[in-house]
């Protein structure tokens, strides 16, 4: 007997986790209209592009005075994972018809997470859905609240919001880093991009990053494990253990210590 | 304009990504390599993108407040403070050194 919507444990890490991961759009939304982006541009990156790596990749290069070419290539280059993700939901949740474009659309790290740490198939794809469209929902109407709010703020540096970029793009990275083959390769990475950037246009920087990391994932030893850094970058599952609703929590993805 | 068409051709091409692990043969994308490459590929790019927000001025080089942001923003994480309030403190911390001075 299935467990009403109401005790669902999916749906349950799944709300938590939407409205966590919804409230921080109201950075996105601030920090994207202070890169140049208007209120228009930024609800649609929220709303079209929906990924959170993808769309501050975005207004990172654009506020370091890359060209919308060089920004493009960033966000699509960064959101690749997903369609890793998307394979992986795939053959967990088997969507069909509509439901597919609909699925694909939400499949970001958070999601993923939230499905794959569940273990009843039921479980799973409720996971995955109040998760998805729960995000989705709260992290547009937050952009929206941090574009006003950032467009009234005024001049960005007075209040930081460069360094506030900083510190989002060092929040992404940082739980990606949980073996020493993901630090040295964003330390490789890092000293590629500071190299770069006197010699080549803004946001080209980034680019040649991105082509020593594909290198080396490519070229690099097969010795590292399968997928390694390729974990979601969350991990739904922290402190959510309560008595009874136990099911499936602390498994799967992204509970590594 | 030209930046209104390169946001759209960034949605088109992030959906049509997402789309393609729902539609592409599952062998394509377990294929360990592939699978390798987009994982190293988000990690420098992120780094990539920490430093370049930390150190880039256009094409120069430049230690100011940010590079205080980033300092105060990995104390931050080492102390496992949840995402919004790591960019809080990041904002903070460039905001507060500029007041003291710093460029």
């Amino acid at each position: 007997m299935p467990t009403s919507l109401r005790d669902s444990p999916g749906a349950r890490v799944g709300l938590s986790i939407a409205i966590a991961t919804g409230l921080y759009g109201i950075s996105f939304g601030a920090l994207a209209v202070a890169s140049g982006l208007d209120i228009w541009q930024t609800s649609a990156l929220s709303l079209l592009l929906f990924s959170g790596g993808s769309q501050f990749a975005f207004i990172g290069v654009i506020a370091g005075g890359g060209t919308p070419v060089a920004a493009a290539s960033a966000a699509a280059l960064l959101g690749i994972r997903n369609a890793v993700y998307g394979m992986q939901l795939n053959a967990l949740l088997h969507p069909r018809g509509w439901r597919r474009f609909a699925a694909a659309h939400v499949t970001i790290d958070e999601s993923l997470a939230t499905s794959t740490g569940q273990s009843d198939p039921l479980e799973q794809r409720r996971g995955f859905w109040v998760a998805g469209v729960g995000i989705f929902v709260l992290w547009n109407l937050f952009t929206l609240v941090g574009a006003f709010a950032g467009d009234a703020l005024g001049d960005p540096k007075r209040w930081g919001l460069d360094g506030a970029a900083v510190a989002a793009f060092l929040g992404l990275l940082w739980p990606r880093l949980r073996s020493r083959e993901a630090a040295a390769i964003a330390v490789v990475c890092a000293l590629a991009t500071v190299v770069a950037v006197p010699f080549v246009p803004p946001g080209i920087p980034i680019l040649v990053a991105a082509v020593a990391a594909a290198a080396i994932g490519w070229f690099g030893s097969a010795r590292a494990p399968e997928g390694e850094g390729l974990e979601p970058d969350i991990d739904p599952y922290r402190g959510t253990d309560s008595p009874g609703h136990s099911t499936g929590t602390g498994t799967g993805t992204g509970s590594k210590p | 304009m030209s930046l209104w068409v390169w946001v759209i051709v960034a949605c088109v091409v992030g959906f049509l990504t997402k789309l393609l692990g729902y539609l592409l043969p599952r062998k394509w994308l377990t294929n360990p390599r592939v699978a390798r490459v987009a994982g190293i590929l988000t990690i420098g790019l992120l780094a990539s993108l920490t430093v370049a927000n930390t150190v880039a001025t256009g094409q120069q080089l430049a230690l100011d407040a940010r590079l205080g942001a980033l300092v105060a923003a990995a104390i931050a994480l080492w102390l496992r403070a949840p995402f919004l309030a790591v960019v809080i403190v990041g904002a903070a911390a460039a905001a507060g050194l500029r007041l003291l001075g710093w460029p």
